[in-house]
């Protein structure tokens, strides 16, 4: 099943197509990045509750198999059942045993990425469960058959002329009305039906707590409480890094995790779940799925700090202009590019060319992960493990020889031919990439070596 | 203090006016500027294609170039990063002089600001210019404080164009958005590379620049391409040609 690298541009490509709606997705997430800037400037500690956020972290990723086994036996004592899942296959088959033992074939579920990665969806329909995602965003892509094109904001790839037409389709709203107020009330009469009827919640797990067993969730539509409250049994899925020692530090994460997501103070809810209530069913499933390979890789480790805030994906320009779909990743942008290589270095080799390097994903992310230094560091690993294409590797070893030797060099680029057709920048020896959109600078009489040759004999040497 | 002038490959080739604009700007600060002629490419190209391997050849050449001088400057805010984060001796000895070099090494903007400490500069540019920041210059060299922190404002090279008589340094809806280039990014992704570029251009025209200037000429030429492509009037000049004019 595997496609060939160098995905990225291509997709990337089909999106600018239009540009129109490469304009609209960029301004609208520049928007949301703008909203970003405001709430972080508006705390004088800022850059000091990212230092203290990082170092958390840390501490979590240098201790994390004694904080899984503290959070074992806290969550035991109270009550929740919990599960360890070594990949994505032993989580959803960890998840359908509960869901058999209940003679359960429909659930509701709120959003969390851990499910995406896992393809969780996928694998219960065609084992004849119904999953109904109850964050609106998620129930969107849902009803067209998308993946997320984002991790917080899953369909801000799609109009709102786009999501009427959706609800018309299948919740037979009136064709033409894209009024958001009008679609977000019908959604919602669609859910609570759902949420009413399904026995079994599914939901993510935004921290999860060592010292206290329990685990918080935040949402801004509530519908993750709305689900396991109502719900006989509540399933929380979470990838092992979420955990944080110590309840306290969680008044570090959520100030900065939506100040950082949408410019927002807090999320609306952050619902704290410790134990079932009587009568009802809690169950945790911790998962690995190349979590323990990544934090094994010095370079990359700190990738898995991340909580998932989305401000990379907001900041990144690539992303803003290539869309979410164009990382084929449950994880799109900037976070994901170093996240996927881990999961499988060939389906993912382009992900981490897919950024200028300008380093914007590092400054926003609020537990500062060295986001594009590890894209840096990803592409040596990657050439290394030979996942460059040939004519790349050609190029660049012909430039290699070139840059090597000054004789040949300056032979080579007088007045810059050799240039025109192979720039460093320009590699495979082809220079329509560039010149399909710009044109190429008009090469000068003389380079500035034979310039200065000429006007300042006196200091030449060599 | 002996100053030795790294001038890339692409400046060498395509723009060797920002070459003599930076020597002379230097030499007018009463620097003593040496330009050694065996140089070629810092090896940035190739390292962020994920081909440091392949580097080693720069590396040494540029050891043996610039070893003896007391600092390099360069108008070139990436090539100047990449030397200073990735340039190492492939044999032990030489390891002290590629320190030198690593430490040594100044983009043209901070040098003046920083070590040569100007405090004016007698040039005239009577235009309304649009400051482009290049990405690794300013997150990478800090040259400028970054949209992104919560800290204050400070900008070399825009403290530079201060200096300049009749400039006008306009403003921009997005202040330190990337152009695009890239190195070789501008061709492996061409589609986002060049509308990251469009949109880049589009910000400077909108509020009535007429010369584009920045620390980086590899970005400055991406956009120059963009702006003829458009048959626009604008044009691009690196920072240096506008601190040594006198128009
Ligand atoms: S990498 Fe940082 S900025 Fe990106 S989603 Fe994770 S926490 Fe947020």
């Amino acid at each position: 099943m595997h496609k060939t690298i160098a995905e990225h541009p291509t997709l990337a490509d089909k999106f600018n197509q239009d540009e129109e709606r490469v304009n609209w997705h960029d301004e609208t997430l520049w928007w949301v990045r703008a909203k970003r800037d405001k709430a972080a400037h508006t705390l004088p500690e800022w850059e000091d509750l990212r230092n203290l956020a990082s170092q958390i972290k840390h501490n979590v990723l240098s201790n994390l198999s004694e904080y899984l086994i503290q959070f074992e036996e806290n969550a035991l004592k109270n009550g929740i059942q919990v599960h360890w899942a070594a990949d994505a296959q032993e989580h959803n088959a960890i998840v359908k045993s509960i869901l058999q033992k209940h003679g359960v074939t429909q659930i509701v579920k709120s959003k969390s990425m851990l499910t995406e990665e896992c393809h969780l969806n996928d694998y219960l329909q065609e084992e004849g469960v119904e999953v109904i995602d109850t964050d609106l965003g998620e129930r969107i892509v849902q009803l067209a058959q998308e993946p997320p094109s984002h991790i917080v904001l899953p369909c801000i790839h799609k109009k709102k002329e786009e999501i009427g037409e959706l609800f018309h389709l299948h919740l037979g709203t009136p064709a033409g009305n894209a009024d958001p107020q009008f679609l977000t009330e019908a959604a919602r009469l669609h859910l609570r039906e759902k949420f009413l009827t399904r026995k079994i919640a599914l939901t993510g797990v935004n921290f999860a707590v060592a010292e206290t067993g329990e685990f918080v969730v935040c949402t801004n539509e509530g519908n993750a409480d709305m689900g396991a409250h109502l719900a006989d049994v509540h399933i929380a899925c979470m990838g092992i890094e979420k955990l944080i020692p110590l309840r306290q530090h969680l008044g570090v994460f959520l100030r900065l995790l939506t100040r950082s997501a949408t410019g927002q103070p807090i999320t609306t809810y952050s619902s704290h779940f410790k134990k079932p209530r009587p009568d009802q069913e809690m169950h945790i499933v911790l998962v690995d799925n190349g979590r323990s390979r990544q934090l094994g890789r010095k370079d990359f480790r700190n990738s898995l700090k991340c909580i998932r805030c989305g401000a990379c994906m907001n900041t990144c320009p690539v992303y803003r202009r290539s869309g979410g779909h164009s990382y084929h990743n449950a994880i799109a942008g900037p976070i994901g590019s170093i996240l996927a290589p881990n999961l499988d270095m060939k389906d993912y080799a382009d992900l981490p060319f897919a950024s200028t390097l300008c380093g914007s994903c590092s400054n926003v992310c609020p537990v500062k992960i060295d986001i594009h230094d590890q894209l840096y560091k990803w592409r040596q690993v990657l050439v290394k493990e030979g996942h460059a294409p040939a004519a790349k590797k050609a190029a660049m070893q012909g430039m290699a020889f070139t840059f090597s030797h000054p004789a040949f060099y300056r032979m080579a680029g007088k007045t810059g031919k050799w240039f025109m057709k192979t720039t460093p920048f320009m590699v495979n020896n082809n220079f329509n990439p560039w010149y399909k959109q710009r044109d190429m600078p008009e090469p000068p009489k003389e380079s500035f070596h034979d310039w200065y040759k000429k006007n300042r004999k006196e200091n030449g040497h060599g | 203090m002996t100053v030795g002038l790294f001038i890339p490959c692409y400046v060498d080739q395509f723009y060797p006016k920002v070459a003599i604009a930076t020597l002379e700007l230097l030499e007018k600060q009463g620097l003593q500027v040496v330009y050694p002629l065996n140089q070629t490419c810092c090896g940035q190209p190739m390292a962020n294609s994920g081909f440091e391997h392949l580097t080693q050849g720069c590396n040494n050449l540029f050891i043996q170039n610039f070893k003896e001088v007391d600092y390099i400057v360069s108008p070139s805010g990436s090539c100047v990063l990449h030397i200073k984060d990735h340039l190492h001796a492939e044999v032990g000895k030489e390891e002290a002089a590629a320190t030198h070099i690593r430490k040594k090494i100044y983009e043209l903007t901070e040098f003046l600001t920083d070590v040569v400490k100007v405090e004016n500069i007698i040039a005239r540019f009577p235009h309304k210019v649009g400051m482009h920041q290049s990405c690794h210059g300013q997150r990478g060299l800090k040259l400028s404080q970054m949209t992104e922190l919560v800290a204050d404002p400070f900008s070399k090279p825009e403290k530079l164009l201060r200096m300049v008589e009749g400039l006008e340094l306009i403003d921009l809806n997005r202040k330190d958005e990337c152009c695009g280039f890239g190195g070789t990014f501008c061709v492996t992704e061409e589609a986002v590379s060049a509308k990251m570029g469009k949109d880049r251009v589009k910000d400077h025209l909108e509020h009535g620049a007429e010369y584009i200037t920045g620390a980086d000429m590899s970005c400055l030429m991406h956009l120059e391409g963009i702006l003829r492509r458009q048959n626009s009037k604008v044009q691009v000049k690196h920072i240096a040609e506008i601190l040594n004019s006198y128009a």
